[in-house]
C-alpha cells in the first residue's frame, strides 16, 4: 500500500470560455496536513469540488485515487461514503437545529420506526470530544460563536467517519483565538490518523501548520513543497502564488491625477448586527480627483463591505469615523443620497445585485438616473430610447437593439451596460468592484479604456480588484486591505504583485 | 404577412390572452345561442367585472413587486359596509361618504405594508393577519342590523346605473343608446390621432416601427372591435357608471406603469429589488405606495359592490382577493415578480368573470364552475411559463 492516501493526476476542468483547471496534478500523503495556496481564481476550490464530487466524474478530465484505488465520485454522497470530508466557507448548519441534531443530519439513529434521540446524543458527545468542544448537544447552533460552530462543522464530517478532511479557508471568518484553536484540533485530529487539505490565504497559519504546501495558480500546479526537505518562507510561497509577468495588456494613461482630494475616510470602522462581527476597523484613506485608486486584498478582506458603506450603507452596518466627500463631512444613510451627491457604485456581482436582468437594456441604463429622461415625474419614452441608443453607440455594447433583454446578453456586454448606467448619473467618484470579472481579454480591454476616458474627464474612480496584474496596471495608487482594515499603501509605478501580496496576506 | 407574423411571436403572450378571451366568448355565444354577446348581458358581464377588476389592478402592482394582500377581500367588505352605515346611519353626503371610504382604504393599505416594509414580515403572513381583522371588523358593522340597505339613489347608480343619454330620440336610431355611440366614437378617434403621433415621434428618432400597410390594418381592427363593443353597449342602457370608473382606474394605472418613474421604480423592485436599491431607488417607500394604492383599490371596490348590491352584507367580499389573484396571474402577471401589465390583469379579469358569467349562463353546476375556473388559471399560467422559456 502506497503511503498515499491521494492522487490527482492530470486533472483538467473547463467552464464555457475558461479553464479552470490545466493538468493539474495533487499527491497528498497519509496522515499529513497539507496547504493549498493561490490567488483568487487559481483554482483551489475548483479542484476540491472536483475532489468531492460536486463536479461529478464525467465533468473533467483525469483520474482520482484515493486510498490505492481509482474513484469516479458523481456527487457529494458519493465522495463521503468513500471517506472524504469536506467543509466550505459559508458553513452548512441549520442554525435553529440543535448540535446533534445538526451533527446527525440525514444519519439519524433510528430505533425501530423513531429515532433513538439518547443514542444520538451520547454519540454527539463523543465526536465533540474528539475536537474538544465541551457544550451540551442540545444547544442550537444558532447560539453558538462562528469559531465553535466551524468545530461542530468538523464533528459532523467525523461522524461519517471521514479519513480525509478537506477545509475551504476555515480561518476567514474567526477571530485569532479561534484560528490558534483550530489550528490545534488539527493537529489533534492528525495525531487521530485523520489527513487534512486546508485552503488558506492566511500564510502565517499556513507556514505554522503545514508539513506539505502545493502552490495553485491560473489553474496549474507551481509546485509542492517539503517543509522537512524545501527552504520554504513567505516569500517563497508568494513567489510561486503571483509570479507570472504581467503581459502589456492595459492601455496607457496619459492623464496625471489632480492634488485636489476628492474623497478622504478617517478612522472608518464598521460593525454588522446580522453576524455579530466587525468587518471592517480604523480604515484610512483618501482618493484624488482624477485617480484611479486601486483597492486590493484578498476575498473577505473586507473591500465590498468598505465599498458598500461608504455608498449609503444598505447592509445597515454601525458605522463609526469620518467621510469627508467633495470637501463635506458627509453620512450617506441610503445610497440615492450618495447617488445624489455624486457618488456611484458598480457592483462586484452584476448579475446579483447590479442590472434587472429580465429588463431591457434601455430601462436598465436609465434606472438610477430617471429624472434625467423624465419632466414632473414623466418619463420621456423618446428621450429615454435617445439616451440608451447614444450610450450602446459610444461604449460600442454589441446587441440588435436597445429593447434587448440584459439577461441575453455576454458578460462584457452586461458590463458596459453598468457602466452606463452610472454613466448616465454622471458621478465625481465611481467605486468600480471588480470592473473585470468573468469577462473575455478583448472585453477587458474596452473596460480599461473606458477607465482611462473616464479619469481623463475629471472623474475618479475607486476600483476593487482580485487580479494583482489589473491593480498594477490600472492603478494610480493601491491601497491594500486585510482583515478589515488597510494594511498599506503603495504607489503603483514602483509597487510589485510581491509587495501587494505581502500585505494582504497580513493579519 | 411575414412582418404579421414576426410581430404575433414576439408578443404571443399578450395577444394570446386577447385570443382566449375572443375564444371563451365565441363558444359562450354558440352554447347559449346567441344570450351571452348580446348588449343585455354583456352590460351585466361588465358590471359584475367591475369590481374584481378594480383588486386585479391594485394587485397586479403588489405582485410585480414580489408581495400578495390577502386582506382586500374582507378590507372591501369591511370598507363597503362603512360607506352603508355613512350614508344610512349617519346620513352623510355621498361625497363625503365615498372620500372617507377611499382614505380610509389607503391608511388600512398602508398599515398592511408597515410590517412588510420596515420589519421584513412576509406580506403573506401581514395580509393574512388583516384578512382575519377586516372580517371582524366587517362582521362587527353588521353585527346590530346584519344586511344594511342603502337607499341612496346617487350612491347606488355606481353599481347599478348607466350614464344618462343627452341625445335621446325616438326616430334618430331608435333604441340605441346615442351619448354611449357617440363617446365611442371619441374614444376611437382618439385612439387612431394618438397612434399616428406616436408613430410619427418614433420615426422622427428613428426608431423600428410597423410597416404603412400592417400599421392601417391594425388600426382599421382595433377600430372596429371599439365600434362592435359601443354598438352592443349602446343597444341596452349604454354605458354604466361601473364600466366609466373601471376604464378610468385602468387608464390612469397603466399610465402610472408605463409613463411614470413611480412606475419604473416599480417594476425595478420587481426585477430585482438588491439592484434598484443600489441604483439609489427607495424600495421601502415604493413598497409602502404599492400597499397603500392596493387598500385605495379595495375601499373602491366595496363601494362598487355595495352599491351593485343596494346593501352591505356581513359576507361581502368574500374570497375578493383570490379571484383578484387569479385574474392578475390568467393576465401574465409573473409569480416571480418584475412582469405584468395592468391592461393584461383587465382582460383576465374579463376572461375570469366570462367564464363564471357564461356557465352561469349555460346553467352549469356550479362545482364544474370551480374546476373549470381551475382549469382555466393553470393553463394560463403554464402558457406563460413556456411562452418565457421559449424567448429566453
Amino acid at each position: 500500500m502506497s503511503d498515499n492516501i491521494l492522487e490527482m493526476r492530470h486533472i483538467t476542468k473547463t467552464f464555457p470560455g475558461v479553464r479552470a483547471l490545466n493538468d493539474v496534478n495533487f499527491v497528498v500523503r497519509r496522515g499529513e496536513i497539507h496547504c493549498l495556496v493561490g490567488e483568487n481564481g487559481a483554482g483551489k476550490s475548483t479542484l476540491m469540488k472536483v475532489l468531492s464530487g460536486v463536479y461529478p466524474h464525467n465533468d473533467y478530465e483525469g483520474e482520482i485515487i484515493f486510498n490505492g484505488k481509482k474513484v469516479e465520485f458523481s456527487n457529494i454522497h458519493d465522495s463521503e461514503a468513500a471517506g472524504i470530508g469536506i467543509i466550505y466557507q459559508e458553513l452548512a448548519l441549520v442554525p435553529e437545529m440543535t448540535v446533534y441534531e445538526n451533527i446527525m443530519l440525514g444519519h439519524e439513529i433510528r430505533r425501530g420506526m423513531t429515532i433513538d434521540i439518547q443514542e444520538m446524543i451520547q454519540k454527539t458527545k463523543e465526536l465533540l470530544e474528539r475536537v474538544r468542544l465541551l457544550l451540551n448537544p442540545s444547544t442550537k447552533v444558532k447560539d453558538l460563536g462562528i469559531g465553535k460552530q466551524q468545530l461542530v462543522e468538523i464533528a459532523k464530517a467525523l461522524s461519517r467517519n471521514v479519513s480525509l478532511l478537506i477545509l475551504d479557508e476555515p480561518t476567514a471568518a474567526l477571530n485569532e483565538d479561534d484560528c490558534e484553536n483550530l489550528l490545534n484540533i488539527l493537529r489533534l485530529l492528525k495525531s487521530q490518523g485523520v489527513t487534512c487539505i486546508m485552503i488558506s490565504h492566511k500564510l502565517k497559519e499556513v507556514l505554522e501548520i503545514a508539513e506539505t504546501i502545493t502552490v495553485l495558480r491560473d489553474g496549474q500546479t507551481i509546485c509542492t513543497l517539503d517543509r522537512q526537505k524545501d527552504e520554504v518562507n513567505e516569500q517563497v510561497l508568494i513567489k510561486h502564488m503571483v509570479g507570472r509577468s504581467i503581459e502589456n495588456i492595459y492601455p496607457p494613461r496619459i492623464t496625471k491625477p489632480s492634488d485636489e482630494i476628492l474623497l478622504e475616510v478617517h478612522n472608518w470602522s464598521a460593525f454588522d448586527v446580522n453576524l455579530g462581527r466587525q468587518v471592517l476597523h480604523n480604515v484610512n484613506f483618501h482618493v484624488c480627483k482624477g485617480e484611479v485608486v486601486g483597492l486590493s486584498g484578498l476575498v473577505g478582506s473586507g473591500r465590498t463591505e468598505l465599498a458598500r458603506s461608504l455608498f449609503g450603507n444598505p447592509d445597515g452596518y454601525i458605522t463609526t469615523g469620518e467621510m469627508i466627500f467633495k470637501g463635506k463631512k458627509q453620512v450617506f444613510r441610503h445610497p440615492r443620497h450618495a447617488i445624489r451627491a455624486g457618488l456611484a457604485y458598480a457592483t462586484e456581482d452584476r448579475k446579483r445585485n447590479g442590472l434587472v436582468l429580465i429588463q431591457s437594456i434601455q430601462h436598465n441604463i436609465s434606472l438610477a438616473n430617471l429624472q434625467g429622461v423624465s419632466k414632473n415625474g414623466i418619463v420621456n419614452e423618446e428621450l429615454d430610447k435617445q439616451n440608451a441608443v447614444n450610450f450602446v453607440r459610444s461604449l460600442s455594447i454589441k446587441t440588435p437593439g436597445i429593447h434587448q433583454l440584459v439577461m441575453n446578453l455576454s458578460g462584457g456586454n452586461q458590463q458596459k451596460v453598468s457602466v452606463a448606467k452610472w454613466l448616465f448619473v454622471g458621478p465625481d467618484l465611481l467605486i468600480f468592484d471588480e470592473p473585470t470579472r468573468g469577462i473575455d481579454v478583448g472585453a477587458k480591454y474596452e473596460i480599461y479604456t473606458i477607465i482611462n476616458d473616464l479619469v481623463a474627464k475629471g472623474m475618479s474612480i475607486l476600483m476593487i480588484s482580485s487580479e494583482l496584474p489589473e491593480i498594477l496596471g490600472m492603478s494610480d495608487r493601491i491601497c491594500v486591505v486585510a482583515s478589515g482594515t488597510i494594511t498599506g499603501e503603495l504607489d503603483a509605478k514602483t509597487a510589485t504583485q510581491e509587495a501587494v501580496m505581502r500585505l494582504a496576506t497580513q493579519y | 404577412m411575414n412582418e404579421l407574423l414576426t410581430v404575433l411571436k414576439k408578443n404571443v403572450r399578450e395577444y394570446g390572452m386577447y385570443i382566449a378571451l375572443a375564444v371563451i366568448m365565441a363558444v359562450f355565444t354558440i352554447l347559449s345561442k346567441g344570450v351571452f354577446i348580446s348588449s343585455r348581458n354583456i352590460a351585466n358581464l361588465l358590471n359584475q367585472t367591475g369590481y374584481i377588476a378594480v383588486l386585479a389592478v391594485g394587485m397586479t402592482l403588489v405582485i410585480i413587486i414580489r408581495h400578495i394582500d390577502l386582506s382586500v377581500g374582507f378590507l372591501s367588505g369591511f370598507l363597503g359596509a362603512i360607506a352603508a352605515v355613512a350614508l344610512s346611519q349617519w346620513n352623510w353626503s355621498v361625497w363625503s361618504a365615498l372620500l372617507f371610504v377611499l382614505a380610509l382604504g389607503t391608511i388600512a393599505g398602508l398599515l398592511t405594508s408597515l410590517p412588510v416594509a420596515r420589519l421584513g414580515i412576509p406580506a403573506f403572513v401581514a395580509s393574512l393577519a388583516g384578512w382575519l381583522i377586516y372580517r371582524g371588523a366587517l362582521m362587527l358593522v353588521t353585527a346590530a342590523t346584519g344586511t344594511i340597505i342603502v337607499t341612496n339613489e346617487t350612491f347606488n347608480a355606481l353599481g347599478n346605473g348607466y350614464i344618462p343619454d343627452f341625445f335621446a330620440s325616438t326616430t334618430f336610431l331608435p333604441g340605441l343608446h346615442k351619448t354611449t355611440l357617440l363617446l365611442g366614437v371619441i374614444a376611437t378617434v382618439i385612439f387612431i390621432l394618438g397612434q399616428i403621433s406616436d408613430r410619427k415621434r418614433k420615426l422622427q428618432y428613428n426608431f423600428e416601427v410597423l410597416s404603412n400597410g400592417l400599421f392601417v390594418t391594425k388600426l382599421i381592427f382595433l377600430s372596429v372591435i371599439l365600434g362592435l363593443i359601443t354598438w352592443i353597449l349602446s343597444g341596452y342602457n349604454g354605458m354604466s357608471w361601473t364600466v366609466v370608473i373601471m376604464l378610468v382606474v385602468v387608464l390612469i394605472y397603466d399610465f402610472i406603469t408605463r409613463r411614470t418613474v413611480v412606475g419604473r421604480h416599480i417594476y425595478a423592485v420587481g426585477g430585482n429589488p438588491e439592484a434598484a436599491e443600489l441604483s439609489g431607488i427607495d424600495v421601502k417607500r415604493i413598497t409602502m405606495a404599492v400597499f397603500a394604492s392596493m387598500g385605495l383599490l379595495s375601499g373602491l371596490s366595496g363601494i362598487l359592490f355595495t352599491a351593485r348590491l343596494k346593501s352591505a352584507t356581513p359576507q361581502a367580499g368574500n374570497l375578493f382577493e383570490l379571484d383578484a389573484i387569479a385574474a392578475a396571474y390568467i393576465g401574465g402577471v409573473s409569480a416571480a415578480g418584475g412582469i405584468g401589465s395592468v391592461t393584461g390583469s383587465l382582460v383576465g379579469a374579463l376572461v375570469y368573470m366570462s367564464l363564471m358569467n357564461g356557465m352561469n349562463l349555460l346553467g352549469t353546476d356550479i362545482s364544474l364552475q370551480y374546476i373549470f375556473r381551475g382549469l382555466v388559471l393553470l393553463f394560463a399560467v403554464i402558457f406563460d411559463v413556456m411562452t418565457r422559456k421559449r424567448k429566453s
